[in-house]
């Protein structure tokens, strides 16, 4: 036990500062994502990660967004197991042929209001993996989606900026 | 020493012929003796590593049937001519498990039967996809729009009192892919488990074969993007191995380097993750400030956190410096200082050793019937190691320290992640210490039709294959890929028997399979 409370001691905060957006209508409207999510969300804006088909690489940076550096939970953003209580749906990789109806059902379950963000450049347009017979592309020609983050994959900053244009 | 060689051999005489000069040497046999060989492959301990076909009608030839065998660093193939009308081949199901899987695959996507498997329910191909779609066969376009039919998967049943079913995906609490996992379970007790994976299945092989040689590299560094460097190096060593193309020798070097910091980074993640499961966040927290900071140094240093894409064709597309040197080093110094006392923390905990150890269990014996590799395979007792067995420069001069351990419980594998860490670490050194200089890339060369390559690189998940074939134009005619996962997957079926559910998540973390490399 007290190796840890040591080392936790030792590592102080490793979290770094909130990831500046350079896009202009962000900065002229001069929205900060963790005052927004207060007030909008009432501090608690909750996600649901959707994987509709990818290579796992987005997955990877989705997780990085929860570790200590990016910690994504201090901007009030976090992650739910089910559909039933996310305000927006993540999803990631182009939509496969077997997982279409899944992610139909998953949209289905997630209650209205709701916000699609599609992540990856798979996500966005189907990418490397085009639309074939397994791919049918991007997230969008199955669900409606309301923000896209491109990347191969987008660096966890790159997400977290994602998240702003839900509010432009 | 080559043992499989002689052993065919000296059982089939001149039934047999190997095919051309290439390498694995290739057997052609006939239909009739597929499975003969094969079990004569058997008894001088071979291990299956893959099996698929190949549709040459297009070369008016009909199927090819191949598998692929190793015994030590002895690969070898084994091929037989199947006829266009009637496609089908006798099955290995009797000699070797994993065959389970690939031919179910087979039969689902290329439409060749293999007579006297015991299971016909398809694989990766769904219920409701149309029957006659065999989307690897040339005759079927890979734009295909298929319109769904009604259908139902014959899923596995146990009955008697008190047994129920627990349905679990293909969309999982985590942040994780897809796939569906039936439990059958008594009380806590699971009594059976049954995988029904394919549902990131995106048509990968078809697409290869829509691809240029060099540009098709990108799409092997996205068969699975947490080994996006091992598979673009074993596709890329593959293509070598037909060009005859000679690699230069820094360029090598920093190939290594960039497996091994893919290598760490991954199993950091997998070790954090797995203690998370047993409720110990502490370590999960750790591990993932260690791994963040690997990938902002890839990131600062390669352009891209997880490499990807620089492995290409002909070499790397990036070289270090001193500067990247010292930091490298200098990051080292800290990762070495920090993983050390956190593992220090694993060993002393004892509510997470109550947890890990005695869970899952993988007994050596099934994880050699099973033929596993990787990670998995080194926790129950198998050397398995391409770096070891197959080592290419730098790894046949450096020497590579791979752990065996014979406990096959979770405790296991993570103890191999933890020697495997601290190992590629020293590898690393190695190579910073003696790093050759000179050029980091060569052109490649043309491929001449109807040639093969092949290629097996140990990624951090285990041993990843590529075996490519030209077409009569020199084109991409069929790329096998065979992702660790293919045959690691049905161990967890087995390892996770007589466990109580709630352990599930932690011993299917220990494994921490692909699911997108499985499925292609």
């Amino acid at each position: 036990m007290i190796r840890i409370l040591r080392q936790i001691l030792r590592t102080g905060i490793v979290t770094g500062k909130t990831p500046q957006v350079d896009d202009p209508n962000i900065k002229t409207k001069g929205i900060n994502l963790e005052d927004t999510v207060k007030k909008c969300f009432r501090r608690s804006l909750t996600v649901r990660e959707v994987d509709a088909g990818s290579c796992n690489g987005c997955e990877l940076e989705i997780h990085a967004i929860n570790n200590p550096v990016y910690d994504c939970e201090r901007l009030g953003i976090h992650f739910t197991a089910s559909p039933r209580f996310a305000d927006v749906l993540l999803v990631t990789g182009p939509v496969s042929t077997n997982m279409e109806i899944a992610l139909r059902r998953t949209y289905d379950a997630t209650p209205a209001p709701k916000i699609v963000i599609a992540v990856g450049d798979c996500a966005c347009n189907g990418g490397i993996f085009g639309e074939t017979y397994a791919s049918l592309g991007g997230i969008d020609k199955v669900i409606p989606v309301n923000v896209y983050i491109p990347g191969c994959p987008p660096t966890p900053a790159d997400i977290l900026n994602g998240f702003y244009k839900i509010f432009l | 020493m080559k043992r499989l060689e002689t052993a065919l051999r000296a059982v089939f005489g001149d039934d047999i012929k190997p095919d051309g000069h290439r390498e694995p040497v290739t057997f052609t046999v006939p239909v009739a003796m597929f499975a003969e060989a094969a079990r004569t492959l058997k008894e001088s301990y071979a291990f299956l590593c893959a099996e698929w076909t190949t549709d040459d009608t297009n070369s008016g030839r009909g199927y090819g049937i191949y598998a692929c065998f190793r015994h030590s660093s002895e690969y070898l193939i084994v091929k037989s001519e199947l006829s266009a009308d009637s496609p089908e081949f006798p099955s290995l199901v009797k000699h070797f498990v994993p065959a389970y899987r690939f031919e179910r695959q087979v039969r689902s996507l290329m439409g060749v039967t293999p007579v006297g498997h015991p299971d016909d329910r398809p694989w990766i191909k769904f219920e409701d996809w149309p029957q006659d779609a065999w989307p690897l066969r040339k005759s079927f376009d890979a734009s295909t729009r298929m319109a769904r039919h009604d259908g139902e998967y014959a899923w596995l049943r146990a009955g008697g009192e008190g047994v129920y079913e627990i349905p679990v995906g293909p969309v999982h609490a985590g942040i994780i892919e897809p796939g569906h996992f039936r439990f059958q379970a008594v009380g806590e007790t699971i009594v059976n488990l049954e995988e029904r994976l394919g549902y990131v299945h995106k048509g990968i092989e078809k697409r290869f074969e829509a691809m240029a040689w060099e540009t098709a590299v990108r799409l092997a560094g996205r068969v699975s993007g947490d080994t996006t460097v091992a598979h673009s190096l074993a596709y890329c060593m593959a293509l070598e191995s037909m060009t005859h193309c000679h690699v230069p020798e820094r360029a090598q070097w920093l190939r290594a380097l960039f497996l091994e910091r893919e290598r760490i980074a991954n199993h950091l993640g997998d070790i954090g993750a797995i203690c998370n499961d047993a409720a110990f966040a502490f370590m999960l927290y750790q591990c993932s400030r260690l791994k963040e900071a690997m990938l902002a140094t890839n990131h600062r240093l390669f352009g891209h956190r997880f490499m990807m894409d620089k492995v290409t064709p002909g070499g790397v597309t990036v070289d270090i410096d001193l500067t990247a040197k010292i930091e490298i080093l200098s990051e080292l110094d800290f990762l070495d200082r920090d993983f050390h006392r956190l593992v220090r923390i694993y060993e002393e905990s004892s509510s997470l050793e109550d947890r890990v150890r005695g869970t899952g269990i993988l007994t050596s014996e099934l994880a050699r019937e099973l033929c596993t590799v990787g990670v998995v395979a080194r926790a129950s007792g198998l050397n398995v190691d391409c770096r070891v067995h197959n080592p290419f420069p730098p790894y046949d001069s450096i020497g590579v320290d791979s752990p065996v351990l014979v406990a096959g419980d979770v405790h296991a594998r993570v103890w191999v992640r933890v020697v495997e860490i601290r190992a590629s670490m020293s590898i690393m050194r190695s190579i910073l210490a003696k790093i050759p200089v000179g050029p980091i890339a060569v052109e490649c060369g043309g491929v001449s039709p109807d040639t093969t390559g092949f290629a097996a690189v140990e990624g951090w998940r285990g041993e990843i294959i590529y075996w490519l074939q030209a077409g009569q134009r020199g084109q991409i005619n069929r790329c096998m890929v065979r992702d660790p996962s293919s045959v690691n997957w049905l161990a967890l079926e087995q390892a996770i028997k007589g466990n109580i559910v709630p352990d599930f998540p932690i011993c299917n973390k220990s494994f921490n399979q692909s699911y997108s490399g499985h499925d292609l």
